[in-house]
């Protein structure tokens, strides 16, 4: 928040009382919107997440942490946390290194720099149903273009999506393709930020490609790298979309994150209260990435 | 990182290039074209296979049979088996109505944040700031009550208001218009012009480049937006492209893949064109959009 570009403080009291006028006006709107939209829903949920679920014969009455703890108790909602961190602990890095991979090739001088640019950055602009519907025949067990590599080298058909123990691999393999190249553009504009004398400087004191790379370029994309990262976190839980079209969540929920369970709750099992103690948790969890944001990191990162 | 340092090194900046090249530069420039080509074409492979299989039987699709003819049946067979134009044009309505809503709710806000001082401005930037975390995504049980109680539901409206008054809009416009130089307000303000004059006459045009950006984000985000329509949608009148997509795709319908292929090629066609000719605007949009 920076008040230096703004300006001071109005003196004069007829000018202060329209500052407050003008500010609170037009703001006005956007704070309704904000508040059907955000900070009644938050209190809203919470509130919710205390109520016992409601039926036709039985209303639903205030039952404090009742819902808290059987959420805890159900081994599905373990399994659904667990995916989402391994989700998050698979997607975050990957698809950063990768990012960064992407970027330091594609500021590099090679032909066609153009074109690479384009290929990596194309499966951003996909829905990610799109991406989806693309990915699920390459995982069509027997059919599939994934079954056609590996059965050159004598690997018989696999269910991909079928199994538990690949489901959300495949689900991961989606995400990683279509986030890289949307993170390799802020790596991208970090690197044309350093300046060219820097290499220079490096390359008479003797640093060859790699001490330059690890020593000079890593440390100064580190901003970047965070706000990247806080970016793919808060994706990690937001990004469900092909769960839709992939795996429905299966099978035996190996493949289920947060957001789909609380969709699945809410719209498909009209379990209110159960999808509000877990939204509850994920806006918890947000709050957390957030405080840490704030609190720890360099907020000029982005917030300048 | 500052928007200063991105404004003056434009992504078609060649500043890698300027060193003279070494003896084993030119191994390492060959590694690196290497490299750069595998993983383009690793990455890029997935939607040439889908425009391959768009135009092929299934059955050569499926047996990857480069001999097989050129064909366009798919196409004719995806375009009548959903209400595609129907989809387009709600994709369309939907997206024009979060960008009108955005661009007045977030000038307005973010000029009330650059150049008014107001009891609570602080708490209340804080509370705005919150919303990007807090993305409607998220709440989607307590905002799909809501839409409902306005009487919104299955209508273009509802699926556009949650992202009208955007945390991350108002903040993006707040910086355009801090760095405004005062001079030109007072300038206006000697003309005569109000309040209102000089944000539509002197912040609205300066900082246009960010409205484009921001647009073009906007754009492209809510085109690909899936679930919070999925949930107010009910009905083919209002169902946005992604949904119908969806729909159309569920193994549950029995299509082929070069029927999804084409389908998928269909759906996706306007804004990865818009996207292969304005690259450079998108890519810098991001940029300026994401960075800030």
């Amino acid at each position: 928040m920076n008040q230096a570009t703004s300006h001071v403080l109005p003196t004069n009291p007829a000018e202060r009382r329209l500052h407050n006028l003008f500010g609170w006006g037009l703001l006005t709107p956007s704070l309704i919107l904000l508040t059907l939209f955000a900070f009644f829903p938050m209190l809203a949920t919470l509130w919710a997440s205390f109520f016992s679920r409601g039926t036709a014969r039985r209303p639903s009455v205030f039952n404090g942490l009742d819902n808290y703890r059987d959420l805890v108790a159900d081994p599905a909602f373990w399994q659904v946390v667990g995916n989402n961190l391994l989700y998050a602990g698979v997607t975050v890095p990957v698809s950063i290194a990768l990012a960064l991979g992407m970027a330091l090739w594609a500021n590099a001088r090679i032909g066609g720099r153009g074109l690479v640019r384009t290929a990596f950055f194309t499966p951003t602009m996909l829905p990610m149903i799109a991406a989806a519907n693309l990915w699920l025949f390459f995982y069509t067990p027997g059919l599939g273009l994934l079954d056609h590599i590996t059965a050159l080298f004598g690997i018989g058909p696999t269910n991909w999506l079928g199994q538990p123990g690949t489901a959300l691999w495949s689900v991961m393999a989606v995400t990683i393709w279509k986030e890289s190249g949307f993170f390799m553009i802020f790596y991208l504009a970090a690197l044309q930020a350093i300046p060219p004398d820097l290499r220079e400087a490096a390359r008479i004191e003797g640093a060859g490609r790699w001490a330059y790379t690890r020593r000079v370029v890593l440390p100064l994309l580190m901003p970047t790298t965070l706000f990247v990262t806080i970016n793919a976190l808060i994706n990690s839980v937001r990004l469900i979309d092909h769960l839709f079209i992939l795996t429905k969540g299966g099978p035996d929920n190996a493949s289920k994150l947060i957001l789909y369970w609380i969709w699945e709750m809410a719209f498909a099992y009209l379990d209110q209260s159960g999808a509000a103690v877990m939204t509850v948790m994920v806006l918890a969890a947000l709050g957390l990435i957030a405080a840490l944001q704030f609190l720890f990191f360099d907020r000029r990162i982005h917030y300048r | 990182m500052n928007t200063a340092t991105i404004n003056a090194s434009p992504i078609t900046g060649n500043n890698a290039a300027t060193t003279p090249s070494a003896p084993g530069e030119r191994l390492w420039n060959i590694v690196d074209t290497v490299g750069a080509w595998s993983l383009a074409l690793v990455w890029i492979a997935p939607l040439l296979f889908a425009l391959w299989a768009a135009f092929h039987t299934s059955n050569a699709a499926l047996a990857l049979d480069w001999r097989a003819p050129l064909i366009l049946q798919n196409f004719r067979d995806a375009w009548q088996s959903a209400p595609w134009l129907r989809y387009f044009f709600n994709t369309f309505v939907l997206v024009s109505l979060i960008l009108i809503g955005q661009f007045t709710l977030c000038t307005l806000a973010g000029f009330a944040f650059a150049r008014f001082q107001f009891v609570g401005k602080n708490l209340l930037f804080v509370l705005v700031l919150l919303q990007l975390f807090v993305l409607p995504e998220i709440l989607i049980v307590e905002n799909y009550a809501m839409v409902t109680r306005l009487g919104m539901f299955d209508t273009p409206l509802g699926m556009a208001v949650p992202y009208m008054a955007s945390a991350f809009g108002i903040f993006l416009l707040r910086q355009a218009f801090m760095q405004i130089p005062r001079e030109l307000e007072e300038a206006a303000r000697i003309e005569g012009c109000g309040w209102f004059g000089v944000l539509w006459r002197v912040y609205v045009p300066a900082a246009k480049p960010v409205y484009l950006a921001y647009a073009l984000v906007s754009v492209a985000t809510h085109w690909n937006n899936f679930l919070w329509p999925l949930i107010v949608t009910n009905s083919p009148m209002t169902r946005p492209l992604t949904v119908g997509l969806s729909l159309f795709g569920a193994p549950e319908s029995g299509v082929n893949i070069s029927i999804i292929s084409a389908a998928t090629l269909v759906a996706i066609a306007p804004l990865m064109i818009g996207f292969l000719v304005f690259q450079r605007q998108f890519i810098q949009a991001f940029l300026r959009a994401g960075i800030r």
